[in-house]
């Protein structure tokens, strides 16, 4: 287990390397000055100048490259062109907002979903399974924007039951602002889940270990929990693990439309100041939280059987 | 071995094989669902100029975030447009932004994965590296980091699906060559000192393009709901095109007044992710059973 942690804690290193890499060179791929690109229409001869000594641009490609890894590690990503405050301070300021929304999101929509996938694996062609297998198709084809859209007209212009805008103040408020955008994002998760563990748990149900632990004659509900939800809610995990990607990218929509503080508010306002440092140090942040969640679902997955460890 | 044959088989289309592929498909309730639904969001998106009843960019003097009527179907949006014309219009320029991207990414991405396939193992390993690094972006998000750079436009939004979408094809082909390249009649021709770009086109390239044109079809919606996503967040395709996501904006911004702009641009996103989930289901328990959709 060790030997397999490390193996893959150097891959995901690699990985963010050549994601920052990546993001780095489609500055110098595309043609233009990246000065110019940075300070977007604000660009002044003797700002071009500035920004060209802060960040280096002077200096070889190969170079550059290294001092912006060595800072990275330092914590440093830069700073705002337009305020001068460093660009890690701001995006940690907007990250707490963000993996609140989509953490809260994640955990109600994937404990739905293993539960109505496992209960309709369980009682077969059962309403509860019917209705389980209408909704996972019925919400997979609609687009989390598209849903946040629906939960503002119902929720809070016709009904008027929920608040629609910003993130709320103080406990109690944060999380009665919190429940139409974490209903649109999680929402289709629920049925991609139900789904995927319903499948993979008739798949296990047939195998030869739950035979022996029925022969045995161990308790149904320990069968099912400790032999077969175990095993079956394997793709559950590799598929939430894969699927934060997403939920940043729908966590960009719902703060817009709730107009919700957070890294995706902060990308989309950034953008249309197109102020480069900041859009590049949130989406390093982003995509460094991905790998790290990807990591930590394959470990889970480790954790959870023991075979799949060799397989690697 | 048996399976690789039919997917070849499925790969070079004959009139036989057409003909049984629908009399298949007609057997699949859900699968005739989204063939009609596809032939019809097809149809109407050649056809659109035709089928619209009004202008959809031009403002007219009639009534302003009317409810459907007989003269407008889906209503009026803030400035009097007929959301109806405006729907269709939208449709073709997803259909547009569709094929191109997946065009290209096809392309792309086959490319990339017979080269990591076949190709030596360094190579191999440090296409996988790049393919997992571009993987962990969140679409969304690297989409809006390449606006800041190139500015929005339809071209933005094609580059930005494109892109985020040739490691997973590319994934999926390097496997396929992989097993291939340990087949016999591979190993067999390899013997025989058959060049390399004849065992890739006459042997690899039928087998492994099958599954994946399937899978393409499958992320047709995708590519849809990206456009119109980065469209609504007014990054994609700019506002007086009909967009279903500039439809959706629009929507958005008097959501408290007309619930009308909201629904007549979500419908379609929703319709046509039904009908290419379907359909591509269908066809792919036809061809290959076996073959999982890996993300």
């Amino acid at each position: 287990m060790i030997f397999y942690t490390a193996q893959r804690l150097v891959l995901s290193v690699l990985i963010v390397m050549v994601a920052v890499t990546l993001l780095n060179l489609m500055l110098h791929v595309v043609p233009g000055d990246p000065a110019v690109m940075i300070l977007g229409p604000r660009a002044t001869p003797e700002l071009i100048e500035q920004t060209r000594q802060q960040m280096g641009l002077d200096r070889p490609l190969l170079i550059q490259m290294a001092t912006f890894f060595g800072n990275i590690l330092h914590g440093d990503l830069g700073r705002d062109v337009f305020t001068g405050r460093e660009v890690s301070t701001i995006v940690l300021e907007q990250l707490p907002y963000t993996l609140v929304l989509i953490s809260v999101s994640i955990l109600w929509s994937a404990g739905l979903g293993i539960w109505l996938g496992a209960y309709s694996a369980m009682r077969r062609n059962s309403w509860l399974d019917k209705v389980t297998g209408l909704l996972s198709v019925g919400t997979i084809s609609i687009p989390s924007f598209v849903m946040a859209l629906y939960a503002v007209l119902i929720f809070a212009v016709w009904l008027r039951w929920l608040p629609a805008i910003g993130a709320g103040d103080g406990f109690w408020d944060g999380i009665l602002h919190l429940i139409l955008p974490a209903f649109a994002i999680g929402v289709s998760w629920v049925g991609y889940v139900a789904r995927i563990v319903r499948a993979s748990m008739l798949e296990v149900m047939g195998e030869s270990h739950v035979r022996m632990a029925r022969a045995f004659g161990l308790p149904e509900r320990r069968i099912t929990t400790s032999h077969i939800l175990r095993i079956a809610v394997q793709p559950a995990v590799t598929l939430i693990g894969a699927g934060v990607a997403h939920l940043f990218s729908a966590a960009v929509f719902v703060e817009v439309i709730f107009a919700r503080p957070g890294i995706g508010a902060l990308i989309v306002s950034a953008v249309n100041e197109r102020n480069y440092p900041i859009v590049l140090g949130a989406v390093l942040v982003t995509t460094g939280i991905i790998v790290l969640a990807t990591l930590i679902s394959d470990l889970v997955i480790a954790w959870l059987d023991p075979r799949q460890r060799e397989g690697m | 071995m048996t399976d690789t044959v039919t997917a070849r088989d499925s790969a070079l289309p004959e009139p036989t094989l057409l003909a049984r592929t629908l009399r298949q498909l007609s057997g699949n309730m859900l699968g005739v669902f989204g063939f009609v639904l596809v032939a019809l969001i097809v149809l109407s998106a050649i056809f659109a100029p035709l089928i619209a009843p009004y202008d959809p960019t031009q403002i007219m003097t009639g009534p302003r975030m009317a409810p459907p009527s007989a003269e407008h179907w889906l209503g009026t949006d803030n400035i009097g447009r007929d959301i109806f014309s405006r729907v269709i219009a939208g449709g073709r320029i997803a259909m547009q932004v569709a094929l191109a991207t997946l065009a290209a990414a096809l392309t792309l991405g086959l490319a990339l994965g017979l080269i990591a396939g076949l190709g030596p193992r360094w190579l191999d390993n440090l296409l996988l590296l790049v393919f997992d690094a571009v993987r962990s972006f969140p679409v969304i998000v690297f989409g809006l980091a390449l606006v800041t750079i190139i500015g929005p436009s339809l071209f933005t939004v094609i580059l930005v699906v494109a892109i985020t979408s040739i490691p997973i094809y590319a994934r999926i082909v390097r496997t396929q060559t992989q097993q291939l390249r340990n087949s016999e009649f591979i190993q067999a021709e390899m013997a025989m000192g058959a060049s390399m770009p004849r065992i890739l086109i006459i042997h690899v390239l039928p087998n492994v393009i099958g599954p994946l044109l399937i899978l393409v079809s499958m992320d047709v919606p995708l590519v849809i709901a990206t456009e119109a996503g980065l469209s609504f967040l007014g990054m994609g395709v700019k506002p007086p095109t009909p967009s279903w996501g500039v439809i959706l904006n629009d929507g958005y911004n008097y959501i408290r007044n007309s619930p009308w702009p909201v629904i007549g641009g979500s419908v379609p996103i929703v319709l046509v992710t039904l009908g290419f989930t379907f359909l591509g289901e269908a066809l792919r328990d036809i061809f290959d059973p076996k073959l999982q959709r890996s993300s």
